[in-house]
């Protein structure tokens, strides 16, 4: 992982939200905290951590549209050089490709076709029909509008919309819920085949067990920092390979594995613990968890952030 | 699209206004028949020391105000559904033919007021919503805030004292020069006319549809769909007119349209600040000298008017907008 050869490596990402309670005390949310992570070509890197642990956050981050309360600090690379708001501006929907979240990210009032041509160069229609054609989206799909598709279309029409680029690097936010099984094979085979073809790929999800055949590295995200990042290797057996306690938790409570859920809550971005942010959970807490942060270090092939991890 | 349930909707709208009509001739009647002004009185005028009783008589039974109020209203309503306004008492002339001369006087007017304040207002809202939170959005929404609560008749007035008295460049009334005849007056003097109270009316509109408008667009702006233009690389004019306009335009035409009964309201105001000979204005004479046909003709008509207004605002989303237009959903 040596980074000068990193299509993006992200460090020490910070991001808080100014906000203001009544009385107009200002306060700050800190939503992501001294998160670091890198890409390389032809790697997908997946990224998993529960609801709310600031993974659309990042990817936001990376493009340079998070809204306008928002500060951020650390640094960003991409091909080495500094990933300043004019290299965002520039890169985005040239070199860097974006799959959203949610449904919602689709226009209303336009029709589907159109929305996918807006991102292709000349706004060529064979390529858009193409591209609609190998996600099983019907020609007359490319009419209609978002509210006269289903779910499932309205993601394809979204996938869509960014494999017609030919970025160097692919952020996919959750491109898959809700999908048929076979589409949900279809994009991550082509995700596959996209790095393969030497382009970097950082994937968002939820679900870890979807992504083990894919991806290269996870990085496992809890309240908004990178607790580790493993070769996907390491997700095998009960997690012994693993380096996080948070990591090794999260693996064991797959429904495939001994599904036992990990106890408490991930604390909330108003209400961030001291020191280690998985220390009101952590098993093997002591003293100093509770007094400082970890930093990341570098542990058998992998990075993690805790003072107790061998 | 079904053009079955847009028919049904549009009949069932004229259903509702043929009651509230009936409701409203009804009303207006009711009170100008208590109104202390007496008909007859206004009719004969300054002229009333020279008028003798049996001639007072013989006025009143000749416009039949001498009958009871319902007496009275059901000879007008029984006329009207045989396409007969009847006459007015202060012009002397069929309230049909004054309604449809001041009718279109007002429409120029209005029209030329209407387009003016859509037109302005939305590249106003457009502009502070792009520019939003900076000096020029805060000066174009002070700009709005100390127009909206400006009264009409006020403005008129003190654009008619700049423009019309001090500088001489408007005249101060009428719709045109005074003492011309009908067939010499040319077009440039009726734009030199309308100028002055078109203006007076529209600037209520543009603070509307400019703050309306530079809302919407905030909204569109700060929206999912306009986030993932940009993370794909849309310049801000190209999120503009890809998405901004779409989403905004249909809210802004359907306002502009439901605002016809303020511009009403308006006209009147500003008609009588400039003499303007509309509609507005005759609907104030006819009231004050309590001429029941005109008064009764005018409410007809500005009802008609504005209802119009609101059937197209409301006609307008279905036709246009797609979700309401393909209710059918998915194919
Ligand atoms: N504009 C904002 N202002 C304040 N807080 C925000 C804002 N956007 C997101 N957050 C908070 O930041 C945290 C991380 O949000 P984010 O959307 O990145 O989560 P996520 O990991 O993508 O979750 P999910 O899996 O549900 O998509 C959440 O607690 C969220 O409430
Ligand atoms: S640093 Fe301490 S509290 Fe944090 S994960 Fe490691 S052992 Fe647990
Ligand atoms: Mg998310």
């Amino acid at each position: 992982m040596a980074l000068n050869q990193s299509v993006l490596s992200v460090n020490e990402l910070t991001v808080s939200f100014r906000q203001y309670t009544r009385g107009l005390r200002q306060i700050e949310l800190t939503v992501i905290t001294g998160l670091s992570a890198e890409i390389q070509p032809g790697k997908i890197l997946a990224v998993i951590g529960s609801s709310g642990s600031g993974k659309s956050l990042l990817a936001h981050a990376i493009l340079g549209i998070l809204p306008s309360n928002a500060r951020v600090t650390g640094t960003m690379a991409y091909d080495g050089e500094e990933l300043t708001a004019e290299r965002q501006v520039k890169l985005r929907g040239r070199e860097i490709a974006f799959i959203p979240q949610s449904v919602n990210y689709l226009d209303p009032l336009m029709k589907v076709g159109a929305q996918v041509r807006a991102s292709i160069k000349d706004n060529k229609k064979e390529v858009q029909r193409d591209i609609f054609a190998r996600y099983h989206l019907d020609s007359q799909v490319e009419n209609l509008y978002p509210f006269q598709l289903s779910g499932g279309m309205a993601r394809r029409v979204l996938v869509s919309g960014a494999m017609v680029s030919d970025a160097r690097l692919i952020i996919a936010d959750e491109p898959t819920p809700g999908l048929h099984p076979e589409i949900v094979e279809e994009a991550l085979t082509h995700l596959r085949q996209l790095a393969d073809e030497g382009r970097a790929v950082m994937l968002i999800t939820h679900d870890v067990g979807a992504v083990l055949n894919v991806a290269d590295y996870i990085a496992v995200f809890y309240a908004g920092t990178t607790v580790e990042t493993a070769p996907v290797k390491d997700f095998a057996g009960k997690g012994e390979a693993l380096r996080h306690p948070y990591s090794k938790a999260l693996w064991k409570a797959l429904p495939q594995n001994d599904f036992i859920p990990v106890s408490g809550f991930q604390p909330s971005p108003g209400d961030l613990p001291l020191g280690c942010l998985f220390s009101p959970r952590c098993p093997m807490a002591s003293r100093e968890c509770f007094e400082s942060r970890p930093l990341e270090r570098e542990l058998r092939g992998g990075k993690v952030r805790c003072y107790h991890a061998t | 699209m079904q053009l079955k349930q847009l028919i049904l909707f549009i009949l069932g709208k004229m259903v509702k206004m043929f009651i509230l009509l009936a409701a409203l001739c009804l009303l207006s009647f009711w009170m100008v028949s208590n109104s202390p002004v007496d008909p007859v009185q206004a009719y004969v005028g300054a002229d009333m020391m020279l008028v003798g009783p049996e001639q007072l008589e013989r006025i009143s039974a000749y416009w039949g105000v001498d009958k009871p109020p319902i007496e009275q209203f059901g000879r007008w309503a029984s006329a009207l559904l045989q396409g007969d306004l009847g006459t007015s008492m202060i012009f002397r002339r069929p309230v049909a033919s004054i309604i449809k001369e001041r009718f279109f006087a007002s429409l120029i007017l209005m029209g030329l007021a209407w387009t003016l304040s859509g037109l302005v207002g939305f590249a106003l809202g457009i502009v502070a919503g792009m520019k939003q939170n900076t000096w020029v959005d805060k000066a174009i929404k002070s700009y709005c805030l100390i127009l909206a609560s400006t009264p009409t008749f006020w403005l008129g007035l003190i654009l008619l004292i700049i423009f019309a008295v001090w500088l001489n460049w408007f005249p101060l009334g009428l719709a045109v020069p005074a003492g011309v005849l009908t067939e010499n007056v040319r077009l440039i003097d009726r734009i030199h006319h309308l100028i002055l109270p078109a203006l007076t009316l529209s600037v209520l509109g543009v603070a509307n549809i400019a703050l309306h408008t530079r809302q919407k667009l905030v909204e569109v702006l700060s929206s999912e769909y306009v986030l993932l233009a940009r993370a794909r690389g849309a310049s801000e004019t190209e999120i503009l007119w890809r998405h901004g306009i779409r989403n905004i335009a249909l809210p802004a035409i359907t306002l502009q349209f439901a605002s016809l009964s303020e511009l009403f309201g308006g006209s009147v105001l500003a008609e009588t600040v400039f003499s303007y000979p509309g509609l507005g204005r005759a609907t104030v004479q006819a009231g004050l000298r309590s001429d029941v046909p005109l008064l009764l003709g005018c409410v007809i008509f500005s009802a008609v008017f504005v209802f119009s207004g609101n059937l197209i605002a409301d006609t307008v989303y279905r036709v246009v907008d797609p979700r309401i237009r393909h209710k059918d959903g998915a194919v």
